[in-house]
């Protein structure tokens, strides 16, 4: 690594810490005005922690900088917003700061989890996992019927550009308001992009490969379980990856179109409605943190099954 | 012919009374193929005959577009015939590749790069339905063969490309075939690490005297390892030449700077010209 | 077989066979599904019936479970020619007023993620502090966060298209950035040492080297994106009192029990995102016609 880089990334980092510091223990009191100074302070600070991210940016070597570099950003973002929004007393209702929705998640924790349960645990897991492996199972079953391979997969493409939410009110006329409705949505919106990749990857096996089962006189069911399946893998667990983000989507906005009084999405539209912004952005981030953290396993699952393939070796 | 689709853990790989019967390992009788194409049919293939005793170490040998790939493909019953017939220790290419007659070694190593090296030469050997602990010593034993014992546990992508062909052709001797086919198995590979191969080969077929159907495009190769070259041309895909190789058995690499060996290259050269200057026609 | 015979025989029947198949099994569904309700309220107080008769009224209810195929049909056509284009009775009017909100929010989405592709190109701060951000947001429900914009946008005194662009917009802004990011460093090597070469300089490499290698990574995002647009615009139109747009019609043909406007809205919904998807797709192609497929 760089010497004089290093020097000069960390001079940046110290610099911006210190004139943060000082900006944090300069702020007002509740509800005080602002002294004067207080936003070419701001900016000055601003400036520091914008150069301490250039800095840090221009690091080279470690694998590990590309990270930190993005962690810091996200840090200093907090930072700045909830200081922007306490010294500027910014409405709530349009922008509350990290530290109040931080309360929010703490202080309501007992009707966020039971959203989640509702929605996540019930809606999403069951309908992601319903929808992927009716996908898959269909996928397979169909693997030896070219013909209505040829039909179904323009169709099956075609739904993506299509926006399958839609069936919501009729999920609900058809299986009322409770989380089943929304699972069959979930159903609806998983199912074919697995059945779209679960047929590419069946042709994924390369033509020697298979030609080499046939010298082996493997049969059907042998060469699906021992090159066909697992050649296909990657592509599996590539539309579980997308699944998972479409599963949760549909969920919550299948509870924007009703739902019973429990449900993240629940909670986020009728809450907005009443501008009780702590639930709201509560919900939110719960939303968010489990997108996050089930993309997070499905990648550490596919590492484990999927580890040969050289987009999964690459990313290691 | 009741050739069963899988045969639970028998030791001999095909029901045929004795596998070291005088009958011939391949009998090709005028076989023809070709393809329908939008203009004229491509004749990949034209009335080739062509008997292989047992034992032999044949290659066959031609510029792209002769057939070699082709014939070996038929009796591999990978590729259908238009016209003729061929035989494989007697049985149809169908009930030869059912009864798991040979074994075949493709271009490139097709290894599954989910399964360990190991893993890899024990497929065949699973798929025959024997059980575990024998198909992994046997493995073993294969990779210790072509030089790559202690690389068990290791993934396809790991191995240097000389190396992930050797476990390819550990993978096809596992089972013990009595024929072997090579498609130009060691055309991917630069000529240090061909030669060392080359070797090996030679080496394995010393000692087990399978039958072996080698497709090549290096004249040097063909003349190394073979007892029988048999040179192929084009347009449409026919047999030229058969030359016996006048070779001693035991081979080095070095015999491939005596004279005879030049003059056994030499007589393949010819042989091969003459099929083009036919075309140039 | 002549080549088009093959064409047809591989490509159009199949599908034609399956959408048949569908067609055959929604009729099937909608009897099964609306007989209780047929027999309960139609048939039985008229006393005896045939099978004839029941297969006739399930198919033709008011109040359907599962309308058939052709009361949907019905329904579509009638409110597109028995009223006047500017009338909310008419589905075309509440068609223009959702692709007005996606094709405004997909255009700015699209113009600001290939600008923002562009900036984190050519800074490599923006490259490792923002561009990972951008990329895990991708699996955050983003739509999440639209009745929250709503409610400020209205505070604001935003209303009509602008808050539901909004919402297209940074829904299609996202896939755009990423696919745009992958498609600008697409050049290999080699390329890009070409231009060095030459002395291009960094305006001229983007615009006759990046650029150009961006765009068949940009044209399956932009599909994506319109997609996703149309979705945002359809959940943008729910909180405001649903008013007019095909989102809207959904939720007010739900409160009401219309199935068959259900339907109809869902059905038209579909046919929006084809239809714009296939404007995108059209536009691909004649951009890319140059190209090697």
């Amino acid at each position: 690594m760089n010497g004089g880089r290093v020097r000069s990334a960390l001079l940046a980092l110290g610099l911006a810490l210190l004139a943060a510091i000082g900006l944090w223990l300069a702020m007002p009191g509740e509800g005080a005005e602002p002294a004067g100074w207080m936003t070419p302070a701001f900016l000055a600070t601003l400036v520091l922690a914008g150069w301490s991210v250039q800095r840090t940016a221009a690091l080279d070597g470690q694998r590990w900088l590309g990270t930190a570099t993005a962690a810091l950003f996200g840090l200093w973002v907090l930072f700045f917003w909830q200081i922007g929004v306490t010294l500027y007393q910014v409405p709530r209702v349009l922008l509350p700061a990290p530290s109040f929705i931080l309360q929010a998640l703490v202080d309501r924790w007992d009707v966020l989890a039971g959203d989640f349960v509702q929605t996540v645990l019930k809606a999403v897991l069951i309908g992601w996992a319903l929808g992927s492996g009716l996908g898959f199972a269909v996928g397979v079953a169909i693997d030896r019927a070219p013909f209505l391979q040829r039909g179904l997969l323009p169709i099956a493409s075609l739904t993506s550009t299509v926006p399958l939410v839609a069936v919501a009110p009729i999920a609900v006329m058809w299986f009322g308001f409770e989380w089943p409705s929304k699972a069959a949505v979930v159903v609806l919106m998983t199912f074919f992009p697995m059945l779209v990749s679960t047929l590419a990857g069946l042709q994924a096996a390369g033509r020697l490969e298979r030609e080499l089962m046939q010298t082996y006189a493997a049969s059907y069911g042998r060469a699906l379980l021992d090159l066909r399946l697992p050649a296909a893998m990657p592509f599996i667990f590539s539309a579980l990856k997308v699944n998972a983000t479409l599963a949760l989507i549909g969920a919550i906005v299948a509870e924007f179109f009703g739902s019973p009084t429990v449900g993240l999405g629940f909670r986020i539209s009728t809450e907005a409605a009443r501008m009780n912004m702590a639930l709201v952005w509560g919900a939110i981030v719960v939303a968010a943190v489990t997108g996050s953290v089930a993309y997070a396993l499905l990648v550490q699952l596919e590492r484990r099954i999927a580890f040969w393939h050289p987009s999964v070796r690459a990313a290691a | 012919m009741n050739a069963p689709d899988r045969l639970q853990g028998l030791s001999a790989p095909y029901p045929q009374a004795d596998p070291t019967s005088a009958g011939p390992a391949v009998e090709v009788r005028r076989a023809s193929v070709v393809y329908p194409s939008a203009d004229a049919p491509v004749r990949a293939l034209h009335e080739v005959d062509l008997t292989i005793a047992q034992g032999e170490f044949v290659s066959l040998i031609g510029p792209s577009g002769c057939g070699k790939t082709t014939l070996l493909r038929v009796i591999a019953d990978l590729e259908p015939i238009s016209a003729g017939e061929v035989r494989v220790n007697g049985m149809t290419p169908r009930e030869a590749r059912l009864s798991r007659a040979y074994g075949y070694v493709f271009q490139a190593p097709a290894l599954f790069p989910w399964r360990t090296v190991l893993a890899n030469v024990m497929l065949p050997l699973q798929i025959q339905g024997r059980d575990k602990r024998a198909c992994e010593s046997i493995a073993r034993e294969q990779l210790g063969r072509v030089g790559l014992a202690g690389f068990e546990r290791k993934y396809p992508w790991q191995l240097s490309g000389g190396m992930q062909q050797r476990v390819s052709i550990a993978r096809a001797l596992g089972f013990e075939p009595k024929l072997l086919m090579m498609d130009e198995p060691f055309g991917a590979l630069d000529e240090i690490t061909r030669d060392g191969l080359n070797d090996r080969l030679q080496q394995l077929w010393q000692r087990e005297r399978r039958t072996v159907v080698f497709v090549t495009h290096s004249i040097a190769e063909a003349v190394y390892l073979s007892t029988r070259i048999v040179v192929m041309s084009p347009r449409p895909g026919r047999i030229l030449k058969v030359i016996e190789s006048t070779l001693p058995d035991r081979r080095t690499l070095d015999l491939r700077d005596t004279p005879e060996f030049m003059a056994l290259a030499h007589e393949v050269r010819e042989g091969l010209a003459a099929g083009h200057g036919h075309d140039d026609d | 077989m002549t080549t088009d015979a093959v064409r047809w025989h591989q490509k159009v029947l199949p599908v034609a066979v399956v959408l048949a198949g569908v067609a055959v099994l929604w009729y099937v569904a909608a009897v099964g599904l609306n007989a209780a309700g047929a027999i309960e309220r139609v048939l039985a107080p008229k006393g005896a019936y045939t099978t004839g008769d029941l297969i006739s009224t399930t198919l033709n209810m008011q109040r359907p479970v599962l309308p058939a195929p052709h009361q949907v049909a019905t329904d579509l056509w009638s409110s597109m020619v028995d009223w006047p284009l500017d009338s909310p009775r008419n589905l075309l009017y509440h068609v223009a007023v959702t692709a007005e909100s996606t094709l405004v929010g997909f255009v700015l989405g699209t113009l600001l993620g290939m600008a923002l592709a562009a900036a984190i190109v050519h800074s490599r701060t923006l490259d490792r502090a923002l561009l990972p951000w951008i990329v895990a947001s991708q699996t955050v429900p983003v739509l999440a966060i639209a009745p929250i914009v709503l409610v400020i946008l209205g505070s604001l005194g935003f209303s009509g298209v602008a808050p539901k662009a909004t919402i297209a917009m940074y829904l299609c802004f996202f896939p755009v950035t990423v696919a745009m990011v992958q498609g600008l460093r697409a050049p290999q090597r080699i390329e890009t040492e070409l231009m060095h070469t030459y002395a291009a300089s960094r305006n001229q490499a983007f615009w006759m080297l990046r650029l150009p290698s961006a765009l068949p990574f940009l044209f399956p995002s932009l599909r994506v994106a319109i997609a996703a647009g149309l979705v945002g615009a359809m959940v943008a139109e729910l909180p405001t009192g649903a008013q007019a747009g095909l989102g809207a019609r959904l939720l007010t043909g739900s409160y009401y029990g219309n199935t068959v406007a259900i339907w109809s809205a869902l059905v038209m919904s579909a046919l929006l995102g084809l239809a714009l998807t296939a404007a995108v797709a059209g536009v691909e192609k004649l951009v890319l016609r140059r190209r090697p497929r």
